[in-house]
């Protein structure tokens, strides 16, 4: 079937991206599978009307999230819509040190490194939905404002306000993660 | 980069001025836009001529590159063998036989 060969090739190679997203949506794996085992079976079943040549990513994940709001928010119980602080600028950079965080590129990296995997992921995770999802969709997918804005189905400026607070907001929690491992890792005897 | 804002259109516009916008806080305030590459190509060149005369505000939009590149990065996940295995049984028996 030259449709099924079709999806097949276009669309299986968006599996990783797909299964990231839903991993920092639905914060479990076994949810995170069953979300993209649905998106791919909703996607296949309506490929005959995605027009060839338009953006197939920002279709899958258009899918993935309305199936995530409509499957998987419904079942928490805590409320989704969430007021986030005021985080200022540069909150992140201004607690490591300002410009002496970036002394030469290897200092910088140092500086970074310091986050593991799970302190991004968790620090992403605390996020309340809502700026979780610009956040992914921008900073992990690398989609547009204004393919965000068609993902989500919201105005562009609404993407803009929850991308960049949630940035912020984001920057804070991993400010929190890196303090607290500093707190309960053993003292380091060099200055 | 200074820490009070000068703008003072109020006053300005009184003197019948353009107002005074301090550069470093423009900057500061265009950087995720920036960085998102959603500026306007004026406005991303006026914002870049900032930064190859400023470097305290280029360090701070590197290390704003960096971190957005470090979270995409960390956020990588592979995926489970079991689940491309699922999908491709899910679209397998989605095919009406003919």
């Amino acid at each position: 079937m030259a449709d099924k060969e079709r999806f097949a090739e276009q669309a299986m190679p968006y599996m990783s991206s797909l299964y990231s997203a839903a991993l920092r949506m639905t914060r479990n794996a076994a949810d995170a599978e069953d979300l993209v085992q649905e998106t791919y079976l909703k996607a296949y079943r309506a490929f005959a009307s995605f027009q060839e040549g338009t953006n197939l990513k920002s279709w899958l994940y258009k899918i993935l999230t309305n199936t995530f709001i409509n499957t998987y928010r419904s079942r928490r119980r805590r409320p989704t819509e969430v007021e986030l602080d005021d985080v200022e600028d540069l909150y992140l950079y201004r607690r490591l040190g300002g410009p002496a965080a970036t002394l030469g590129r290897s200092a910088e990296d140092l500086v970074l490194d310091q986050f593991s995997e799970a302190d991004v992921k968790e620090a992403v995770e605390s996020l309340p939905e809502p700026f979780r999802l610009a956040v992914v969709l921008a900073d992990v997918e690398g989609f547009s404002y204004k393919e965000i804005a068609e993902i989500l189905d919201v105005p562009i400026g609404t993407v803009m306000s929850r991308l960049h607070r949630g940035r912020r907001a984001l920057q804070k929690a991993l400010h929190e993660y890196a303090e607290e491992h500093r707190l309960s890792a053993p003292a380091d005897v060099t200055t | 980069m200074p820490d009070e804002p000068v703008s003072t259109s109020r006053q300005a516009s009184a003197r019948h001025e353009r107002p005074v916008v301090d550069p470093c806080q423009e900057a500061i305030g265009t950087l995720y836009s920036f960085l998102d590459g959603e500026l306007t190509t004026d406005r991303r060149r006026q914002i870049q001529h900032h930064l190859d005369e400023c470097g305290p505000c280029l360090q701070a939009f590197d290390f704003e590159a960096e971190l957005k590149a470090l979270i995409a990065r960390k956020c990588r996940e592979d995926v489970p063998e079991s689940l491309r295995r699922k999908v491709a049984d899910a679209l397998r028996a989605e095919d009406v036989p003919t």
